[in-house]
C-alpha cells in the first residue's frame, strides 16, 4: 500500500527502481546459489545501514574529492566540435580520475562497505584491467589483501594493467575457461566467493550482478552525473539535450545517465560494442541478444536459442562481456534511453579523432562513445550540446590500436 | 507414493550425478544404465551450461565436453525420456542452471521435463526469493522443486527455503563448488540434525563425498548421499568406456552405504 502511494505520487519518476526484491521491471532480481544468499541478504542490510549514514557519507566525500581527484572537470571539446561541424560537444572528463578511469569512484564505495562488514579480503573480476586496478589501488590504500580475476586472454591484451596491479601488490589470477575474458573472470570470482564467504567481500565492477549490486554501483557511480549536472548548469545555464555513454555492463552510462533520468527534455545514448559488426561477433546484448539469467540478474544476454551464452567479442577489453546491467535492461525497454552500437573499426578511428583534435588519448571503451557523437553531433544544430562521458584513458590500449593499425612497436 | 518417495523411504539413498552428453549425448544412456546397475537410487542428471559458476573443475569440464559434442536441450530431454523407458521405477532428477531451464518460458521446460518422465528439478542459482521464476510452473507440471540448504542457511533462513520445496532436501555440506573440500563428519551430523528437526523432507548430502568410507559415514546421519564428481571423473578418463567403472564405482558405494547399520 505505502509503495503503490509512493508510486501515484512520483508516477513520472524513473528513479524508484528498483523495488524491495532487486528488480527493475522483469530485469535484475537475485539468482545466485544458496550459500550465497545469506551473504548477499546481510549485504543490503548493511548498504541501507551506510545510506542512511552520513559519517559514511562524508568518508565517501572525502576520498572522492582528495583521493580520487573529484569533481572531475567538464570540458567544452571545441575543435572536436568544429571539425563534427554540427552540436556542441562537451565531456565529463573521467578518464582524469587516480588509476585513470570511473571504476574507482565504485570501489571506493565498496571498500568501505567490505571495512564496515568487517570482512578482512577482497576479490574482483576485470576485463580491460582498470576495474582490477582500481581494486588493487583501494585495497593497498585500505591495507586489505586482494585477488584479482582476469581471464588469460585479456591479461595477453593488458599487459600494462596486470603489471600495475601486480605492483599494488594484488595477485592476479588468470582464468583458463570458456573464452578467457570477463564472463569466465566473473564466474571464477564467484566460485572463488562461495568457497570463502566467511571473509571475502566482492567488488564488482559493473552494474550488474545480484541485487544489490546493481543498485549500490549504480549510486557510487552517480557522483558521474550529479557533477555533470551541476557543471553544466552553472557553466552554460542549461541541461545538455543529448547524454553518451559506451555500455559494457554499464557503469559509467548509469552513473551519468541516473541523474538525469527524471530530466523530461535530456535525451540519452548508450553504446554497445557491435564488434566485428552486428551480423558477426560483437557484444552489444540489446542490439543482439534476449533476456536471461546470467551471473545473478536477469537481463539481454547474447545466447542460443538453448540459453547457452554466446561469446561475446569487442576490440575493447572493457566491453567485452555478453551481458548488461539490468537497470539498462529496463531503460531499453520502457525507452527512456536509447541504445546503438559501434563496430570495432568505428571506436578506433573515433581513437584517432579525438587524440589528434584535442590531445586527448582516449580509452577504447569511451572511443565507442566518441564514435556515436561524432555521427549524432552532425546530425544536430549548432546551438545543441552533447554531454559524453569520457570514461577511461587510453594509455593501457596503446598496443592494441597499434596491432589494430598495423603498426610495429 | 512418487518415485522420489519410494527411492528414500528405502534408505540410505545413493544419488548419483553425471553430465547429459558427456563424453556424447550418444554415451550417455549407457552411462546412466550403469548407474542402476551398480545400486543408484535417484539419477541426478546435469544439464549442460557454459557457465557453471557453482561447480568445480571436474563438472565444469564435463560441461564442456558436453557442449563440446553438440548436445542440446532436446538431447537432454530425449536422453531423459529414453531413461524413463528402460527404466520404469528408478526417479530421475534434472540440474542445472536457471538460463538453459527458462529460456523458452519456465511452462514449456516444466511441462517438456514432466512429459519425459523427470521427477524433480535442482536449479542452482534459483533460490527461494526467485521462486517465481519457475517453482510455480515445476508445481503445476507434479515436479519436485528441490531447493539446497548449505552451511550459511541459518535457522533464521531455513523456512523459507523449504517453502514450497519438495522431493528431498539437498545439503550442500561445504561452503565452495562441487568436488573439491569435504566437510567434516561431525559439522555434517550437526547440520543434517539441524535440517530433519525442520523438515519431513528426506535430506540428501553432496559436495566432496568421493569414496565408498566417506558415503558410509554420511548414509549414517543422512537420508541419502550424492556423488557426483568421482563418477564425472571416470567418464574424463574412460570416455565411452566408462560405464563398467562407473558401475564398479557405484555398486562399491551403495555396499558400503548399506553396511551401515541404519538409527531407527
Amino acid at each position: 500500500m505505502v509503495i503503490n502511494a509512493a508510486t501515484m505520487n512520483a508516477p513520472n519518476s524513473f528513479r524508484t527502481l528498483p523495488d524491495e526484491r532487486g528488480h527493475f521491471g522483469q530485469f535484475g532480481g537475485r539468482y545466485v546459489a544458496e550459500t550465497l544468499m545469506p551473504l548477499i541478504l546481510e549485504l543490503e542490510r548493511e548498504y541501507r545501514a551506510a545510506k542512511d549514514d552520513p559519517a559514511f557519507a562524508r568518508e565517501f566525500d572525502d576520498l572522492l574529492e582528495h583521493y580520487v581527484g573529484r569533481p572531475s572537470p567538464l570540458y567544452f571539446a571545441e575543435r572536436l566540435t568544429e571539425a563534427l561541424g554540427g552540436a556542441q560537444v562537451w565531456f565529463k572528463r573521467d578518464e582524469l580520475n587516480h588509476t585513470g578511469a570511473h571504476k574507482i569512484n565504485n570501489c571506493i564505495g565498496q571498500i568501505l562497505l567490505a571495512r564496515r562488514m568487517g570482512k578482512t579480503r577482497i576479490i574482483a573480476e576485470t576485463g580491460a584491467g582498470q576495474h582490477g586496478v582500481a581494486t588493487a589501488t583501494v585495497c593497498a590504500r585500505f591495507g586489505l589483501p586482494c585477488t584479482i580475476f582476469m581471464g588469460a586472454r585479456d591479461i595477453e591484451r593488458q599487459q600494462p594493467n596486470v603489471f600495475r596491479m601486480k605492483l599494488l601488490g594484488a595477485e592476479v589470477r588468470a582464468v583458463t575457461s570458456g573464452a578467457q575474458t570477463l564472463k569466465d573472470a566473473m564466474n571464477e570470482a564467484l566460485r572463488d566467493w562461495v568457497a570463502n564467504v566467511h571473509d571475502t567481500f566482492y567488488i564488482i565492477g559493473t552494474a550488474a550482478g545480484p541485487h544489490p549490486y546493481p543498485e549500490l554501483v549504480r549510486d557510487f557511480q552517480s557522483v558521474i552525473g550529479r557533477e555533470a549536472r551541476a557543471q553544466m548548469l552553472s557553466r552554460t545555464g542549461r541541461l545538455p539535450d543529448l547524454l553518451v555513454a559506451a555500455i559494457g555492463g554499464g557503469s559509467n552510462a548509469i552513473g551519468l545517465f541516473h541523474p538525469f533520468l527524471d530530466d523530461a527534455d535530456v535525451r540519452m545514448l548508450g553504446v554497445e560494442a557491435a564488434g566485428h559488426g552486428l551480423d558477426k561477433q560483437h557484444a552489444a546484448s540489446l542490439a543482439g541478444g534476449f533476456p536471461g539469467v546470467l551471473h545473478g540478474n536477469k537481463t539481454y544476454l547474447l545466447q542460443d536459442e538453448d540459453g547457452q551464452i554466446a561469446e561475446a567479442h569487442s576490440i575493447s577489453a572493457g566491453l567485452d562481456y555478453p551481458g548488461i546491467g539490468p537497470e539498462h535492461a529496463w531503460l531499453h525497454e520502457i525507452g527512456r534511453v536509447e541504445y546503438t552500437a559501434v563496430t570495432d573499426h568505428e571506436a578506433l578511428d573515433a581513437f584517432q579523432l579525438l587524440c589528434r583534435t584535442e590531445g586527448i588519448i582516449p580509452a577504447l571503451e569511451p572511443s565507442h562513445a566518441i564514435a556515436a557523437v561524432a555521427k549524432r553531433a552532425r546530425e544536430m544544430r549548432t546551438d545543441e550540446v552533447i554531454l559524453a562521458n569520457l570514461c577511461g584513458r587510453g594509455d593501457k590500449d596503446i598496443f592494441t590500436v597499434a596491432h589494430a593499425l598495423g603498426v610495429q612497436m | 507414493m512418487t518415485r522420489l518417495a519410494s527411492a528414500f523411504s528405502r534408505r540410505p539413498a545413493l544419488v548419483a550425478f553425471v553430465t547429459a552428453g558427456d563424453p556424447s549425448p550418444a554415451a550417455t544412456p549407457a552411462v546412466l544404465d550403469a548407474l542402476v546397475e551398480g545400486g543408484a537410487d535417484v539419477v541426478e542428471l546435469g544439464m549442460p551450461f557454459t557457465d557453471p559458476m557453482a561447480d568445480g573443475p571436474a563438472i565444469q569440464a564435463a560441461n564442456i565436453r558436453s557442449l563440446a559434442a553438440g548436445t542440446t536441450t532436446a538431447d537432454v530431454l530425449a536422453i531423459a525420456r529414453s531413461f524413463r523407458e528402460r527404466h520404469p521405477h528408478v526417479p530421475l532428477v534434472l540440474m542445472g542452471y536457471a538460463n538453459p531451464m527458462l529460456c523458452r518460458g519456465p511452462d514449456w521446460f516444466a511441462r517438456a521435463a514432466a512429459e519425459v518422465g523427470v521427477d524433480g528439478v535442482i536449479a542452482v542459482d534459483l533460490p527461494p526469493e526467485e521462486d517465481d521464476a519457475l517453482g510455480p510452473a515445476l508445481r503445476a507440471h507434479g515436479l519436485a522443486p528441490i531447493r539446497l540448504a548449505t552451511p550459511t542457511t541459518d535457522a533464521a533462513r531455513l523456512p523459507e527455503v523449504l517453502n514450497g520445496a519438495g522431493g528431498f532436501l539437498y545439503y550442500v555440506s561445504v561452503a565452495g563448488i562441487t568436488g573439491l573440500q569435504q566437510a567434516t563428519q561431525l559439522s555434517i551430523e550437526t547440520a543434517v540434525g539441524r535440517l530433519k528437526a525442520a523438515t519431513d523432507l528426506p535430506v540428501a548430502v553432496g559436495f566432496g563425498i568421493r569414496s565408498p568410507d566417506q558415503a558410509a559415514a554420511v548414509a549414517h546421519v543422512a537420508d541419502g548421499v550424492v556423488v557426483g564428481s568421482a563418477i564425472v571423473d571416470l567418464v574424463a578418463q574412460h570416455g565411452a568406456a566408462a560405464p563398467a567403472p562407473i558401475a564398479a564405482l557405484v555398486r562399491s558405494l551403495k555396499e558400503a552405504m548399506t553396511a551401515v547399520k541404519v538409527p531407527a
